[in-house]
C-alpha cells in the first residue's frame, strides 16, 4: 500500500492504495465519484478523461499513486453552485450527447482544447477530440457545441 | 375522438430533459451501483474457438485473498436452463442448447468456462489466473460455405449439421421464367463483414438478492428490461414475480443490449447461491468476445431487367453467420431484411432464400438496422451495377423503377404495404443540395486528366420496415412475443403528469419526446411531465426499445393514453360545469363550455378533483389516469435518398469522404433536433461499416481485432460534416404520423459510400470493393483493374 | 481490465532509480508517462514485479541546448516537445511527428524517451530520431553511456538499454536549415501508423545535397531508407525524387496484420517516401 494525497474537485483525500490501482478506479470505487466512466482498456475511447494538474489525461492510464500530490478535476467539478460551464450549456443546447456515456470525457477534452486554443476551427476541434470516441452522435453536434462554447467569453 | 389541443410541442426542437444529469456526471450507469457487501464477479473465458473441456479446477482460486466463491460450469449447471432463442424462424430449425456457462464444450473464443466472486474487481480478476482448465482442441468452423459441406467439422455435433435453417420467400412470377425473358441479368456476390456494435457503455449487471423473501433485483445495461425479466424467470427458475429488472442509465445499445445474456443469468444464479449482491462489468476487450456481433453474411444477388432499365425480378441467396449459438433473435435478423431487398422498386418476381450457418465464433444478433442494412446494401449496389451495364445514370435507373408517389399505398412484391412515401421529392431535394451535375462534371474532368485522385459519386435510396411490429405478423414469422407497446399516464393531484412507458431508452431522448407528445394532448406545460421507464416495478408492462419502434409504437401509445385521460376528464368537467360533454371544448388544457367562455376547468383542476373525490359524477371511478396498450396495425416505412462524394487516392487507396447529403422522410417529426442527431449517428455507423470496421478472425478462430486499438471505431477527424434534410409524408397508420428514425442513417449510408468508391474506380474497370474498403483493398482493386486493361 | 499487482518505488534521483532497477533486475519496469506501459499492464501483457516511477525525479523534464545539440530530458512529454520553441526551431521534424502521436490526453502524459525506450517499430518517434541521427544517454550502475539511435533499437519492443539502465536524455544534432516532413499513413486518426516516413532534406543550389529518411513500422525496428537517401543526392526535380523513392522499400521486412500485407506496406513506403521528400524539399 502506498499513501497518497489527492485533491479532487476541490476536496483533498488521503488514502492508502495499491500501487496498481488506476486513477479512474480510485475516483469511482474509492471516492464514489462515478461521474467519470470507463469505456475501454486500451486508452482509445477517452470516456475517462479528467484534468490532472491542469491538463487532460485518460484516468484509466494513470495510476492513482502517480496522482499523489496532484489536483484532479472531473466532470463533477465543472459546474459551480448549479452554474453550468459554457461547454456544458453548449452540449445541451446543440444536442451534443445522446446516451451521454462519452460526454464527461468529451467535455474534459474540449475544455483542454479551448484553454490552449480559445477559437478553434472545426478541423482543429475534430483533431483535438480524436482520442474520444462517441458512438451516438457522429460527432457533428459535438463539434458544433465546442464551436458555440468557443464563442463565449469564458468558454471552458 | 377528443379535440386536439394545439400547443405546438410536437415538432418543436426542444433541448433534452435527459441532458442535465449527463453533462454534470450525475449518472446512474449499472457499474456505478454499489450496495453494502457487494461482490464482484469475473469470468474465465475460453482462449480457444472450439474444444472439449476435460477438466476445470477452481479450488486454487479459492485460496486467493478476497475470493468468496468460485464455480465451474458444472457447478452451476443445476438450476440454469438454456439461454433462450425467441425467434425459431422455421419449424425445423436446429436449436442447440446454450448453457450460460460452458459445461463440457466451448464453441467460440470467449465462451465462459468458470467464474470467481471476490470482494473487489481486482481480487476477482487476479483469482481467474489460478483456475486450472484442460482443453481437448476441436476443429474450428469458420467458413460459411465449407461449414455446409458433408465432411465439415460440426459446431454442435449432436445436431449432425451446421445448417441452422433454410428460410424461403417466393412471390410473383417464377424467377427462372423472368430470367429467360429478361434482356439483361446481373449477378453479384456481396459480403458483409462481422461488426462489433461498440455501445460506449460496456455491459454490466448487478444483482441484489433478498434472501428471506427470495426476491431479486437485477440491474442491467439492457435495452429490454421487460423481456429480460420474463427470460430470467425461464432461465433461472426464479418465479417472474420475484424478479425486478431495472435498466438504469444505459449508455447506448445499437442492438447489442437487445439480448438476454449468460452473464445476467450467472449473476442471478450466483447471488441465489451465495446470498450476496454481485456485480459483473465487462472490460471492452472482454465484451468484444462476449457481447454479440452484427452482420456477417454472404449475399448472392441476381437482378433481371429490360434494356430500358425496367426491373423484372430479383433473386437473393443468403448465407448468414449465426455464430456458435442462437441468441435472442439471431435467426430472425436476416428475415427482417427478407422483405426489404425489393426496396422501393416495382418488379414482377422475387425469389429469396436465407440459410443460417453455425460457426465457432461469437454469436451474431441485432446490430443497428438488423437485416435491413444488408438488404439495402445488396439492392443498391446491384442497381449501380445494372445502371453501368445499361449505360444509364444510376439515379435515372432508380427513377425508372421506383414506386410513384401517386401509387401509395403500394403493396411491394415482397408483400409489404407501404402506406406513404415520396421518393421523387426526397431525391430531387438531395440532388439539389448535393450539386450533383457539378460533381459529375468535375469527375469527368479528373478522369480525362488521369488525375491520381479520383472523384466518385454514390447514391443510395432506401426504405425500411420500422415500428416493430404488428403481433399477428410476428406470429406468422414465428417470433415468440408480441409487438405491442404500453403507456400509462398518471395525473398527480398537483397537476403534474407522470408518463409511464414500456419503451426503454438508452440515448434516444424518450423522456423529452414523450413529454412533448403528452404535453400537447393534455395541454399541460412540457416541464410538468415526467417520464418513467426502465424498471419493471415502476413501468410494469412493455416490449422495450429496438427496431426503430419506440416512437411509432410507444410514442403512439402515449398519445392514445393521453387522449383517454382527456376523455375521462371531460366527463368530470361536464359534471362540474353542469354542461353536457358535447357542449365542452378542450384546448390548451382547459375545458370550456361553448358560448360561455367563463365556464372553464383546467385539466389540472380536474386531476385535483379526482384526488379529493368530493364531487364526482355518480358511478365514476375517482381517477382520470389512463393506460393504453397499442398493437400497431402495420409497420412504418421511412425512406430517403443519400448521396456521397468520395475522393480516392489511387496511389495509396485512401478514401476521403468529401461531401455527404441525405434527405430522409421519417414522416412527422416530434423533435427535429433529436431526429437530426439520430441520423448523424446512424450515418457514422454506416460509414464505419463501409470504410473502417471489421471483426477479423484468424484461421484458428481467434478474434484478431480483439481490442479497441485494433477494431477501428472512427473518431471525429475520420468522419465528414453531414448535410441532413428531410421531406415529410406522414404515416397513415399511427396517430402521430411518424415513421421511426433510429436506423435510417445506418441503412442508407453504407451502400452510398461503397457505390461512390466503385464509381470513382469505374475507369479502372473496378466493379466491387469488399467492405471495409480498406486502403489496401482499394489499391488492389485499382491495380488489378489496370493490369486487366493493360 | 485490471493491472497485475507489483511493487512500486518512486525515486527522487537518477542514482536512486538506477539502484532500484539494479535490485529489481529483469522483473523491474520503468514508469515514465505510462502511456505505453499502462495499457500493457491492463491487458496483462506484462507482469513486472517492480515498477520504478521516474516521474518525480527533478531535472529530467525540459529541453536545453548544448552547443550543436538539442538535449531533451527523459520526462519531457510529447505535449512539451510539440510546443517547445527550441525543438520547433532546431528539430521541426520531431515536433511535427510528435503532433501526430496518439491524441492530446496521451501526449500530456507520454514522453519522448518513454516512446523510444518502448522501441515499438510502429511508434512514430523511433524512426524520426533515427532520421535525426539522435543519440540516447543512458545511466546505469556503471555510469553514463551514449548510444547512437542506429544502435539503440535492437528488435521488436527491445532497445539496447540494460535492465538496470535508465534513459535520461535524448540528444539531437540541430537540423537547422533542413527541410522536413513526416508522412503518416493510418486508417483512422487514432490508429498506429501502417507506414510512416520521416524525411529530412538539405538542399544546395536547387538540388538535394543530402537526405535522411526514417521508416516507421517497416521492420521489427525503425529503419533508414539508405538506398533512397543515396539516390536522392543531387536530385533536382520531382521526377528524380520519384525515381529515388522507388528503392525506399529495399531492406525492409514489413509485417502482416489485419490492416495490411507486407507487399502493400512496401508499395506505400515508396509512395509516401516520394511525397515526404517532395514536401521536405519544398518541391511538392
Amino acid at each position: 500500500m502506498t499513501h497518497i494525497s489527492v485533491k479532487v474537485d476541490g476536496t483533498t483525500y488521503e488514502d492508502d492504495v495499491e500501487p496498481r490501482l488506476l486513477l479512474v478506479h480510485y475516483l469511482r470505487d474509492r471516492l464514489g465519484l462515478t461521474g467519470t466512466p470507463i469505456g475501454c482498456d486500451t486508452s482509445n475511447c477517452g470516456a475517462c478523461t479528467v484534468e490532472l494538474d491542469g491538463v487532460s489525461v485518460k484516468s484509466c492510464s494513470v495510476l492513482a499513486v502517480q496522482a499523489d500530490g496532484s489536483e484532479v478535476t472531473t466532470v463533477e467539478g465543472l459546474a459551480h453552485d448549479g452554474e453550468l460551464t459554457a461547454l456544458q450549456r453548449a452540449f445541451h443546447d446543440k444536442h451534443a450527447l445522446q446516451c451521454g456515456y462519452c460526454t464527461p470525457g468529451m467535455l474534459m477534452a474540449a475544455r483542454d482544447l479551448l484553454r490552449e486554443h480559445p477559437h478553434p476551427t472545426t478541423d482543429e476541434i475534430r483533431h483535438a477530440l480524436e482520442g474520444n470516441l462517441c458512438r451516438c452522435t457522429g460527432y457533428q453536434n459535438i463539434v458544433r457545441a465546442v464551436q458555440a462554447a468557443s464563442e463565449e467569453e469564458v468558454p471552458a | 375522438m377528443t379535440d386536439q389541443a394545439v400547443q405546438g410541442e410536437v415538432g418543436r426542437a426542444r433541448p433534452r430533459k435527459e441532458d442535465a444529469r449527463l453533462i454534470t456526471g450525475q449518472t446512474n450507469w449499472t457499474d456505478n451501483i454499489s450496495v453494502n457487501g457487494l461482490l464482484h464477479m469475473a469470468i474465465l473465458r475460453s482462449p480457444m474457438a472450439h474444444a472439449r473441456i476435460t477438466r476445470v479446477d477452481v479450488s486454487p482460486a479459492l485460496e486467493r485473498p478476497g475470493v468468496v466463491a468460485a464455480f465451474s460450469g458444472a457447478d452451476l449447471a443445476e438450476g440454469l436452463n438454456s439461454l433462450p432463442c425467441a425467434w425459431p424462424v422455421t419449424e425445423d430449425i436446429v436449436l442447440p442448447d446454450h448453457p450460460p456457462i460452458a459445461v463440457d464444450e466451448v464453441r467460440h473464443a470467449g465462451d465462459p468456462v468458470a467464474l470467481v466472486v471476490a470482494r473487489d474487481r481486482y481480487a476477482a480478476t487476479d483469482a481467474l489466473e489460478a483456475i486450472e482448465v484442460d482443453y481437448d482442441p476441436l476443429p474450428p468452423v469458420l467458413d460459411l460455405e465449407a461449414a455446409l459441406a458433408d465432411d465439415s467439422p460440426l459446431v454442435h455435433s449432436d445436431k449432425g449439421t451446421n445448417r441452422c435453417y433454410v428460410w424461403p420467400l417466393k412471390t410473383g412470377e417464377d424467377f427462372d421464367s423472368v430470367r429467360q425473358r429478361a434482356e439483361v441479368t446481373v449477378k453479384r456476390r456481396y459480403v458483409h463483414q462481422r461488426l462489433i456494435p461498440n455501445a460506449m457503455e460496456p455491459r454490466a449487471v448487478v444483482v441484489t438478492p433478498l434472501a428471506a423473501s427470495g426476491e431479486y433485483t437485477l440491474y442491467s445495461a439492457t435495452q429490454i428490461p421487460h423481456i429480460l425479466r420474463v427470460m430470467m424467470a425461464v432461465v433461472t427458475g426464479i418465479p417472474e414475480h420475484k424478479i425486478r429488472v431495472i435498466a438504469p442509465d444505459v449508455g447506448g445499445g445499437f442492438g447489442s443490449k437487445l439480448q438476454v445474456y449468460g452473464e445476467e443469468a450467472l449473476a442471478l444464479a450466483v447471488a441465489r447461491r451465495i446470498g450476496r449482491p454481485v456485480k459483473w462489468t465487462e472490460s471492452r476487450s472482454e465484451g468484444y468476445l462476449a457481447t454479440h456481433h452484427g452482420r456477417g453474411m454472404i449475399q448472392d444477388i441476381e437482378i433481371a431487367a429490360n434494356r430500358d432499365g425496367k426491373l423484372l425480378g430479383l433473386k437473393v441467396d443468403l448465407l448468414t453467420d449465426m455464430g456458435a449459438y442462437l441468441m435472442l433473435v439471431t435467426p430472425g435478423i436476416p428475415i427482417l431484411g427478407a422483405f426489404m431487398y425489393p426496396a422501393i422498386y416495382k418488379m414482377d418476381s422475387y425469389d429469396f432464400t436465407c440459410t443460417g450457418v453455425f460457426t465457432t465464433r461469437t454469436p451474431t444478433d441485432a446490430y443497428r438496422g438488423a437485416g435491413r442494412p444488408e438488404a439495402t446494401y445488396a439492392i443498391e449496389r446491384i442497381m449501380d451495377e445494372l445502371a453501368h451495364e445499361l449505360g444509364l445514370d444510376p439515379v435515372e435507373l432508380r427513377r425508372r423503377n421506383w414506386i410513384g408517389h401517386e401509387e401509395f399505398p403500394y403493396t411491394s412484391i415482397a408483400g409489404l404495404t407501404y402506406d406513404t412515401g415520396n421518393y421523387e421529392a426526397a431525391t430531387e431535394k438531395a440532388l439539389a443540395l448535393f450539386d450533383y451535375d457539378k460533381l459529375r462534371a468535375e469527375q469527368a474532368d479528373r478522369n480525362s486528366r488521369g488525375d491520381t485522385v479520383r472523384l466518385g459519386i454514390g447514391v443510395s435510396t432506401y426504405t425500411e420496415m420500422c415500428g416493430l411490429a404488428p403481433s399477428r405478423v410476428l406470429r406468422d414469422l414465428r417470433y415468440a412475443a408480441g409487438g405491442w407497446e404500453a403507456a400509462s399516464i398518471r395525473m398527480l393531484p398537483t397537476g403534474k403528469v407522470e408518463v409511464i412507458t414500456g419503451t426503454s431508452p438508452h440515448g434516444q431522448g424518450h423522456v423529452t419526446s414523450w413529454s412533448q407528445i403528452a404535453a400537447d394532448v393534455l395541454g399541460v406545460p412540457f416541464e410538468d411531465v415526467e417520464v418513467v421507464h426502465g424498471d419493471t416495478k415502476a413501468a410494469p408492462q412493455g416490449m422495450d426499445t429496438y427496431g426503430s419502434r419506440s416512437l411509432v409504437v410507444g410514442g403512439s401509445a402515449v398519445h392514445h393514453a393521453a387522449v383517454k385521460v382527456v376523455d375521462k376528464a371531460r366527463k368530470i368537467a361536464a359534471h362540474l360545469l353542469e354542461a353536457s360533454e358535447q357542449d365542452l371544448e378542450f384546448s390548451g388544457g382547459v375545458f370550456s363550455v361553448k358560448g360561455s367562455p367563463d365556464a372553464r376547468k383546467t385539466i389540472q383542476e380536474i386531476a385535483f378533483e379526482t384526488f379529493t373525490s368530493h364531487d364526482l359524477p355518480d358511478g365514476l371511478e375517482p381517477s382520470i389516469n389512463a393506460e393504453h396498450l397499442l398493437d400497431p396495425e402495420n409497420f412504418s416505412y421511412p425512406h430517403g435518398t443519400h448521396l456521397c462524394a468520395v475522393e480516392v487516392d489511387t496511389e495509396t487507396g485512401q478514401t476521403r469522404i468529401r461531401s455527404y447529403v441525405c434527405v430522409d422522410d421519417v414522416g412527422k417529426v416530434v423533435n427535429p433536433t433529436i431526429v437530426e442527431g439520430q441520423v448523424h449517428g446512424g450515418l457514422a455507423q454506416g460509414i464505419a461499416q463501409a470504410l473502417y470496421e471489421e471483426a477479423v478472425y484468424d484461421d484458428e478462430g481467434n478474434l484478431v481485432s480483439g481490442t479497441m486499438a485494433d477494431y477501428l471505431v472512427p473518431s471525429a477527424p475520420d468522419l465528414p460534416e453531414f448535410t441532413t434534410e428531410r421531406t415529410e409524408t406522414p404515416s397513415t397508420t399511427n396517430p402521430l404520423g411518424v415513421k421511426g428514425v433510429g436506423e435510417a442513417g445506418t441503412i442508407a449510408s453504407t451502400p452510398a459510400v461503397v457505390n461512390a468508391i466503385v464509381d470513382a474506380l469505374r475507369p479502372f474497370g473496378v466493379d466491387d470493393v469488399r467492405m471495409p474498403c480498406t486502403p489496401e483493398r482499394v489499391w488492389r482493386a485499382v491495380r488489378s483493374g489496370m493490369e486487366a486493361s493493360a | 481490465m485490471i493491472p497485475p499487482a507489483f511493487d512500486y518505488v518512486r525515486p527522487t534521483s537518477v542514482d536512486e532509480a538506477v539502484r532500484a532497477l539494479a535490485e529489481g533486475g529483469e522483473e523491474a519496469k520503468v514508469l515514465a508517462g505510462g502511456q505505453s506501459l499502462l495499457p500493457l499492464l491492463r491487458l496483462r501483457l506484462a507482469f513486472p514485479e517492480l515498477v520504478v516511477d521516474v516521474g518525480r525525479i527533478p531535472g529530467l523534464r525540459g529541453v536545453r541546448e548544448d552547443g550543436d545539440m538539442l538535449v531533451i530530458g527523459a520526462m519531457t512529454t510529447h505535449h512539451d516537445v510539440v510546443h517547445d520553441p527550441l525543438v520547433r526551431r532546431h528539430a521541426g521534424l520531431l515536433a511535427a511527428a510528435t503532433a501526430t502521436v496518439a491524441d492530446p490526453a496521451v501526449r500530456h502524459r507520454g514522453t519522448l524517451a518513454g516512446s523510444l525506450a518502448h522501441a515499438d517499430p510502429a511508434g512514430d518517434l523511433p524512426a524520426v530520431v533515427l532520421a535525426l541521427d539522435g543519440e540516447m544517454v543512458a545511466q546505469g550502475p556503471r555510469g553514463r553511456r551514449t548510444i547512437a539511435a542506429r544502435d539503440f533499437f535492437v528488435d521488436y519492443l527491445q532497445s539496447s538499454l540494460e535492465p538496470d539502465e535508465l534513459l535520461v536524455e535524448v540528444r539531437l544534432p540541430k537540423a537547422d536549415g533542413w527541410g522536413f516532413h513526416y508522412e503518416k499513413f493510418h486508417r483512422v486518426s487514432q490508429s498506429w501508423a501502417m507506414v510512416g516516413v520521416a524525411a529530412l532534406v538539405r538542399r544546395a543550389d536547387g538540388h538535394i545535397a543530402e537526405a535522411r529518411i526514417g521508416l516507421t513500422n517497416m521492420s521489427s525496428v525503425p529503419l533508414r531508407a539508405t538506398a533512397t537517401e543515396q539516390a536522392l543526392t543531387g536530385a533536382g526535380d520531382a521526377e528524380a525524387v520519384a525515381r529515388a523513392a522507388e528503392s525506399a522499400a529495399e531492406g525492409t521486412h514489413a509485417s502482416q496484420d489485419a490492416s495490411a500485407t507486407p507487399e502493400y506496406r512496401e508499395h506505400l513506403t515508396r509512395v509516401l517516401t516520394r511525397r515526404a521528400v517532395l514536401a521536405a524539399a519544398g518541391m511538392g
